[in-house]
């Protein structure tokens, strides 16, 4: 092969790299391993982390069974090394699934269209500011400070060098969005009124609400969804009068990773799609007439338009799609209504468990499978259940260091994991 | 000449026992049993059947009795009713319908669709990985923190830089961050700028980046051969430009050669070097961005990793910088402490960073691939990868440079950018070219980019693949040559042998259908 390309050596190759620039030593980097020597130390590794309970924290990333159906399917080969489906003919696989994908988006959303996926909920959350801003030519986003507050804390970073002006507007001792607050924050210069549903404290915020009072205002209404088995049992954010819904997908089919990757959904009304960011799947015919998919719309997009796109999102989270696609298929009907009601009962159990063990909640307002229980100190109940190898839940503190309502509270989340025993050794452990 | 496949190659004979002998390409494509598939919601399965086992709810608890009515949805209209064996067909037929690495040679230009080892899939399955909870307290994760500390200081010392941050989800996310850390440090130096310089080369997620960042984009041209010249920067270079973003080698495979030059132009003004490292599977352990003056780097994992890349992610796109540009990195931070490893994630310990960009630590699960590629070659493997993509690249440039022309003359490195020019008067395009490639097995290059090039075909085979290989791809594009002199409406006719001949784009564009709805009937 060097006689054929006109080299003597592999050095060679390389001489249109300037001398002076090139690498004149090994990289300084640990020796080859084979692969039992590779296991060995991977597994090493892995060792370290104790997971050998279901968490009981939640906080935006969900324990959740997996069904093995998942991992089989997603690790065919032809699903699982191809790219970006430029080449529609020989890419038909993935591009259905990603049509099912939006089609699944949409239901459980009860909004009218999604794209192929997002990077996570919390870039989702900011590019739907970002396209509420291009959608009202306004620059105000009012976001309530019960939506996720990493989510919160990606939203700034995002619209840093866009000048545009973020709003925080209260929760109430419901642990709802303050309704009032919301009112006075949203005004003629609002582009977005983004809110959590449920929101970071499990609370089932009112996304009816504050969509009718953006909608007074000329602003898109944008609600948030981590915990999507929650839309088995609670309407779809579009139906409840949001014109964008986001967030993610982890809870189907994605295991939780230490917390990426997770497939991010992005879903609005019709009227907004060609402001949308990301790759969209469509149907079409092809010259014989049999229907197939293509990805479309791509003027939108920056390997067409550039520094004119709606974002700069290229490749996303498509394996990550197509294991919420594989679980949905799965769940089906039947079973994600089932799923949404283990859940529910399950977090029942749980504040039950609580109440006995002398733990309140922290917030009335109606939760799914999350919700925040008043334990004292919280960081001291995390320290001492760690020992026991259990994770405990979320100190709100950390996030909420301002508001001494939240000194004592620790999110907690059960899902169709957590066993009833184990739900009840939890509690008592708490109070231990 | 060899065949990956032992089939012989008999695309365009004639012959009375096609019947018994399919038509088989270069690459071995052939016809075969492919199903045709409903959309899982067209499969009007009896109302009621389910693909899981779940245990009952259990409790007296009752949602409806206890969450307001106006909350709750009746079971959602829509959703399948399918059990586990129909969603496993139905997948599994889907898939038949993909081309990916596994299947074949998948040439991507830029895109680096090297084979992805199965051990790293089994690896980021361990359940101390798999099930770990983002907000596990530091003494249950140590595990995670290592390994994100050992790739942390892997991917530093790979592209020559003094630390990375590994939370961007994808390579455009690195840009954007790497774009913000540029922002941020002429901020703190009271000094905003307007503009960046992008090459016309650029993929177009680098005058996003910008654009997303408030900076307006001014585009250079590249010279006649190929490269960025130090005359051209030198002009558009002012005390109002914030940075040049260059990808290097770049999107023709060609070294920026004048990159040394070119930073000390950019930096004399104030300015900053961005290197956009899509192509750094060129450069392992071979040569440095981070000892060539840039200043800020993407990496994308999925690409010279060889984490899956997933029909389209997820990625993954830590970003290396220099000194001057640690103090910016976004949260969170690993840090080691002792034996013990902990995450910095309040701006509190880090006053300056731009923040946060994901919702929690970056996409871990790519992480463990990373590294476990990078522990099973080691610094000789490293090297030996670049080495061979170059090989490979530059072995197909050798033995198509007669059949296909060839737009720049200057050394590539690990891809190469044809033309269609020698076909076109036939009629035949790079597009038509790129559909025939499908009929001989092969998955078509990059084409139509990068934009400076008509009719671009952007070759980049990767060092995952063998002699035996490339000449099965260069047989298949001499026969598209040759066919497209004797026959080319028969080139334009294809792809003739997957499930679906081309389709219609400007109808999709057009009328979107984005989902699916009862008595959806595209025809």
């Amino acid at each position: 092969m060097l006689a054929a390309v006109g080299a003597e050596t592999l050095e060679d190759l390389f001489r249109s790299i300037p001398e002076g620039l090139r690498l004149r030593r090994a990289l300084d980097v640990p020796r080859a391993l084979d692969e039992i020597a590779l296991f060995a130390e991977m597994r090493r590794l892995a060792a370290r982390n104790e997971t050998d309970h279901p968490p009981f924290v939640g906080a935006g990333a969900y324990p959740h069974h997996v069904p093995p159906v998942v991992d089989q399917l997603l690790l065919r080969g032809e699903f699982f090394t191809a790219y970006t489906p430029y080449q529609p003919e020989v890419s038909q696989g993935t591009l259905q699934a990603l049509f099912e994908w939006q089609t699944f988006v949409c239901l459980l959303t009860g909004l009218d269209v999604a794209n192929a996926s997002m990077y996570d909920g919390a870039s989702a959350t900011a590019e739907a500011a970002l396209m509420a801003a291009r959608v009202t030519d306004r620059r105000k986003i009012v976001i309530s400070a019960a939506v996720h507050p990493e989510y919160r804390r990606v939203l700034r970073t995002y619209l840093a060098s866009t000048h545009d002006e973020i709003v925080t507007v209260p929760y109430g001792d419901d642990g709802r969005t303050d309704l009032a607050a919301l009112a006075r924050a949203v005004d003629d210069q609002t582009a977005a009124v983004i809110i959590g549903y449920p929101n970071f404290f499990g609370v089932v915020d009112a996304v009816g609400e504050a969509s009718s009072l953006a909608r007074k205002a000329g602003a898109l209404s944008v609600a948030v969804t981590t915990e999507a088995v929650a839309l088995g049992l609670l309407k779809g954010p579009g139906e409840l009068g949001a014109d964008v819904a986001v967030g993610t997908f982890q809870s189907f089919g994605n295991a939780l990773n230490f917390g990426g990757p997770a497939p991010g959904f992005f879903a609005t009304r019709q009227e907004n799609v060609r402001q949308m960011p990301g790759r969209l799947c469509g149907a079409t015919v092809d010259k014989h007439g049999r229907r197939g998919f293509v990805l479309t719309l791509s003027t939108r997009e920056q390997h067409i338009r550039r520094e004119r796109a709606t974002s700069n999102i290229c490749t996303n989270a498509g394996l990550c799609a197509l294991a919420a696609t594989i679980h949905l298929a799965l769940l089906g009907r039947r079973g994600l209504a089932q799923l949404a009601r283990v859940n529910y009962a399950r977090a029942r159990l749980l504040s039950d468990a609580m109440r006995r063990a002398g733990f309140g909640l922290r917030f009335a307002g109606p939760t799914f499978n999350e919700m925040a229980f008043e334990v004292g100190d919280a960081e001291a109940v995390v320290a001492r259940l760690a020992k026991r190898g259990l994770a405990a839940g979320a100190p709100l503190a950390r996030w909420y260091p301002d508001d001494p309502r939240m000194k004592g509270a620790l999110l907690c989340v059960a899902t169709e994991l957590h066993a009833p025993e184990l739900i009840e050794m939890f509690a008592q452990a708490v109070k231990e | 000449m060899s065949n990956p496949t032992g089939w012989k190659p008999r695309i365009e004979q004639e012959s009375g026992t096609a019947a018994t002998h399919p038509e088989v390409g270069a690459g071995g494509a052939t016809s075969g049993l492919a199903h045709e598939e409903r959309l899982l919601f067209e499969h009007g399965a009896a109302n009621g059947r389910t693909g899981v086992s779940l245990p009952p709810a259990g409790g007296d608890f009752d949602p409806e009795r206890e969450l307001p009515p106006e909350l709750l949805r009746a079971g959602i209209e829509g959703l399948p009713t399918l059990g586990e064996l129909e969603v496993v067909r139905h997948f599994t037929r889907l898939s038949a319908w993909n081309h990916g690495i596994d299947t074949g040679f998948y040439p991507l230009g830029s895109c680096t669709m090297k084979y992805n080892p199965k051990s790293s899939e089994a690896l980021a399955r361990l359940p101390g990985f798999a099930n770990a909870h983002p907000l596990l307290p530091p003494e249950l994760a140590q595990g995670s923190l290592e390994l994100m500390f050992q790739l942390e200081r892997a991917l530093s010392e790979i592209s020559g830089f003094a630390a990375t941050t590994l939370a961007p989800a994808a390579g455009a996310q690195g840009e954007l961050t790497g774009v913000m850390m540029i922002r941020a440090w002429h901020v703190a130096r009271g000094d905003a700028r307007k503009r960046v310089l992008v090459p016309d080369t650029a993929h177009g997620t680098n005058p996003a980046s910008c654009a997303q960042n408030g900076y307006d984009v001014v585009q250079l041209e590249s010279g006649p051969d190929g490269r960025l010249h130090p005359e051209t920067v030198r002009d558009a270079m002012d005390e109002d430009v914030a940075a040049i973003m260059i990808t290097s080698p770049n999107t023709l495979g060609i070294f920026e050669a004048h990159i040394a030059e070119i930073a000390e132009i950019v930096h004399a003004k104030g300015g900053l070097l961005y290197g956009d490292g899509a192509n750094l599977n060129a450069l392992l352990g071979v040569a440095r961005p981070g000892d060539m003056g840039f200043d800020v780097m993407q990496f994308n994992l999925h690409k010279t990793f060889a984490t899956p890349h997933g029909g389209g992610g997820p990625g993954s796109g830590p970003v290396a910088v220099s000194e001057k540009l640690v103090p910016f990195l976004p949260l969170p931070v690993v840090v080691k402490e002792g034996e013990r490893y902990r995450l910095v994630n309040d701006g509190k310990e880090r006053p300056r960073t731009i923040g946060k960009l994901r919702e929690f630590h970056g996409n871990f699960g790519m992480f463990v691939r990373a590294l476990a590629l990078i522990r099973e070659y080691g610094p000789e493997g490293l090297k030996a990868t670049a080495q061979l993509a170059v090989l490979n690249a530059n072995y197909l440039r050798a033995r198509l440079k007669d059949a296909y022309d060839l737009p720049y003359e200057t050394d590539s490195l690990h891809e190469v950018v044809f033309t269609d020019k020698a076909q076109k008067p036939t009629g035949v395009t790079t597009m038509d070219l790129a559909k025939r490639l499908i009929d001989h097995g092969f998955h078509p290059p990059t084409i139509y980019f990068p934009l400076v090039v008509h009719g671009a075909l952007m070759i980049e085979p990767t060092e995952t693949e063998s002699k035996e290989t490339l000449d099965g791809f260069v047989d298949g594009m001499h026969a598209i040559a040759e066919q497209a002199r004797t026959d080319p409406e028969g080139v334009r006719a294809s792809p003739r042998k997957p499930v679906r001949a081309r389709l219609d784009e400007t109808r999709a564009a057009r009328k979107p259908v984005l989902r699916w709805r009862p008595g959806m009937k595209v025809e």
